[in-house]
C-alpha cells in the first residue's frame, strides 16, 4: 500500500515539473495566437510518457544508482588510493554522462539539424554515428573535468585560474572552429550537468573534501560541477574543428 | 509507437550499462564489497532504463513539437503583421517571441525542486541576509533573461560568443566585488537550475526559431539558448546579494 502511496506521490512532483510549462504554453496559445498546436492528440499522450517516465526514472535513480554510487564514492575517497580515485573519477564522470537523457535527446536534435542543413549525410546511419560522436566526446571530456577537478581538491590548487583559463581556451577554440558547432558546443556545457551526474559527483567531492583537512566541502563539491561544464565547450568545439572542417 | 518504445528501450539499455559496469566492478573488484539489497539496486536500474525510455519517447511526442510549434506560430507572417503589410520584418515584430521566452524561463526555474533546496540552504549559510524568495526570484529573472536574450540574438543573428564574452567579462567583475560567500553559489546556479524537462523545450524553441526567421541557419543559430540560461543567473544571483550588501551597509551607516 505504502508502494502505491510513494508512487502517485512521485508521478504527481513529476508532473509539477511540467505545469509551469502546459501553463504558459496555453496562456499562448488562447490568448495571444488564439490557435491550437500541430498534433494536440500526440502531444498528450507524450505528456503522459514524459510523467510516467520521470516518475520511474527518478524511482530507479533513488533505488539503485544514487546509493550505490554515493557509497562508492566515499568509501573510495577514504581508501586512499589515488590510483583508482583518478580512474573511478574518470569512470563516473564518463558512465553518467552517457546515460543523461537531456544529452541524448539535445544529440539526436543536433544530428537531425545537421543532416536538414546538409553539414552531415541525410541517413539513419550518419545522423546516429553524428550523435553518439558527440555524446561520447562529451562524455569523454566529462570524465576528463572531474579527473581534473579531483586532483586539484588532492592538491589545493585556487579554482577561479583553472575556471578563468578554460573560458580563455574556449575564446581563442571559438575563432578557429567552425561556425556550425560553436552553439552546440556552448549548449553541451549546460545540458551535460543535469539529473544523474550533478548528485553522484557531488557525493563525490563532498566526500573527498571531508577526508583531506582544511578543504571545506561546500567549496570543493561544487568545483567539481563547474569544471564538468567548461570542459565540453572544449572538446566539442575540437571535435567540430576535427570532424565539420 | 511500439516500435519506437521497443527501440528506444535498446537503446537507453545500452546507455545505462557502462555506469552499471562500472559501479558494480568497482563495488565488487576494487572495494571487494559485496552490494547490499542487490535486488533492490538492480530492479532500480530496470527502472531508470523503463524511466529514461518512457522519457525519451514522451519528449519526441510532446516537448520538441510543443517548442517547434510555437515558434512557428509565434514567427508566421500574417501574425508579425496582422494588417497584412509587406514591410520587412525588423526585430521589434517578434515582441510575443520574447515575452513567451521571458514567461517560460521565469516560470519554469521559480517552481524548479532543486533551486529551493538550494535557496533554503543559501539562507542558513548567510544568517538570514540572503532572501529564499529573494534568491529565487533573481535565478529565475536570470534565466527569463537570459532566454529573452538568447531569442533577440537568433532574431537579430548576432554571432553568440560576443553574447558570451561579453557575460563572462561582467562576471569575472562581479566576482571582485560581490559578498565572498555568494560567489560559489551564483557559480553553482547556473548550470544547476535548467532542469530536464526545461532543456529539450527551449532547445526545440531555439531551433524552430532559427528554422522560420528568414535569413538564419538551424545549425548556426539555433543552438545557444541553453548557455544563455546558464550564464544569466550568474549575473543575477551577484547582483541580487550585492544590491542586499549595499542596502544594509547604507542602513548601518544611517544608523
Amino acid at each position: 500500500m505504502s508502494a502505491i502511496v510513494k508512487l502517485l506521490h512521485a508521478m504527481l512532483s513529476s508532473f509539477k515539473d511540467l505545469i509551469p510549462i502546459i501553463l504558459v504554453v496555453s496562456f499562448f496559445e488562447i490568448f495571444v495566437l488564439h490557435q491550437a498546436p500541430a498534433e494536440l492528440g500526440s502531444i498528450l499522450i507524450g505528456l503522459v510518457f514524459i510523467v510516467l517516465g520521470l516518475t520511474f526514472f527518478v524511482f530507479g535513480l533513488e533505488m539503485g544508482l544514487f546509493p550505490i554510487g554515493e557509497s562508492l564514492a566515499e568509501a573510495l575517497a577514504r581508501k586512499g588510493s589515488v590510483f583508482w580515485l583518478v580512474i573511478f573519477s574518470f569512470s563516473l564522470g564518463f558512465g553518467t554522462t552517457l546515460a543523461e537523457p537531456a544529452l541524448t535527446a539535445v544529440a539526436n536534435e543536433a544530428a537531425q539539424v545537421a543532416a536538414n542543413t546538409g553539414a552531415i549525410e541525410a541517413n539513419k546511419l550518419a545522423m546516429n554515428s553524428y550523435a553518439m560522436g558527440l555524446r561520447i566526446t562529451v562524455a569523454i571530456s566529462v570524465g576528463l573535468a572531474i579527473l581534473l577537478g579531483v586532483i586539484r581538491i588532492l592538491k589545493g590548487w585556487p579554482i577561479h585560474y583553472i575556471i578563468i583559463g578554460g573560458y580563455v581556451v574556449v575564446m581563442i577554440l571559438t575563432s578557429f572552429a567552425p561556425a556550425n558547432i560553436i552553439g552546440i558546443a556552448y549548449d553541451s556545457g549546460g545540458v551535460t550537468t543535469s539529473t544523474i551526474t550533478v548528485p553522484l559527483v557531488t557525493a563525490l567531492g563532498v566526500g573527498l573534501a571531508s577526508v583531506i583537512k582544511g578543504r571545506n566541502p561546500m567549496l570543493d563539491g561544487f568545483g567539481l560541477i563547474a569544471f564538468a561544464s567548461l570542459s565540453p565547450m572544449i572538446f566539442v568545439l575540437i571535435y567540430g574543428m576535427v570532424f565539420l572542417n | 509507437m511500439f516500435n519506437e518504445l521497443i527501440g528506444t528501450l535498446l537503446l537507453t539499455a545500452r546507455d545505462v550499462i557502462p555506469i552499471a559496469v562500472i559501479l558494480f566492478g568497482f563495488q565488487l573488484g576494487v572495494l571487494k564489497r559485496p552490494v547490499t539489497q542487490w535486488r533492490k539496486v538492480l530492479l532500480g536500474f530496470v527502472y531508470v532504463i523503463i524511466g529514461l525510455t518512457f522519457f525519451l519517447v514522451g519528449l519526441q511526442l510532446a516537448l520538441f513539437p510543443i517548442g517547434e510549434s510555437m515558434a512557428n506560430q509565434l514567427t508566421t507572417s500574417e501574425f508579425l503583421h496582422p494588417d497584412g503589410s509587406k514591410a520587412p520584418f525588423i526585430w521589434q515584430d517578434y515582441f510575443w517571441v520574447y515575452v513567451f521566452a521571458a514567461a517560460i524561463g521565469f516560470s519554469t526555474t521559480i517552481a524548479e525542486p532543486s533551486l529551493i533546496a538550494v535557496a533554503i540552504k543559501a539562507n542558513q549559510v548567510s544568517a538570514g541576509t540572503i532572501g529564499i524568495q529573494g534568491l529565487r526570484i533573481s535565478v529565475a529573472l536570470g534565466v527569463a533573461i537570459g532566454i529573452t536574450l538568447g531569442c533577440f540574438r537568433i532574431v537579430v543573428g548576432d554571432p553568440i560568443h560576443y553574447y558570451i564574452m561579453a557575460g563572462y567579462v561582467i562576471v569575472v567583475i562581479q566576482t571582485f566585488y560581490a559578498p565572498k560567500m555568494i560567489v560559489p553559489l551564483a557559480y553553482d546556479s547556473g548550470g544547476v537550475t535548467t532542469s530536464t524537462v526545461t532543456v529539450p523545450l527551449v532547445a526545440a524553441l531555439g531551433l524552430g526559431l532559427a528554422t522560420n526567421v528568414e535569413g538564419r541557419n538551424p545549425l548556426i543559430d539555433g543552438f545557444g539558448l541553453i548557455t544563455f540560461a546558464s550564464l544569466f543567473p550568474m549575473i543575477t544571483v551577484m547582483g541580487y546579494a550585492q544590491i542586499v550588501d549595499y542596502l544594509s551597509k547604507r542602513k548601518a551607516i544611517k544608523e
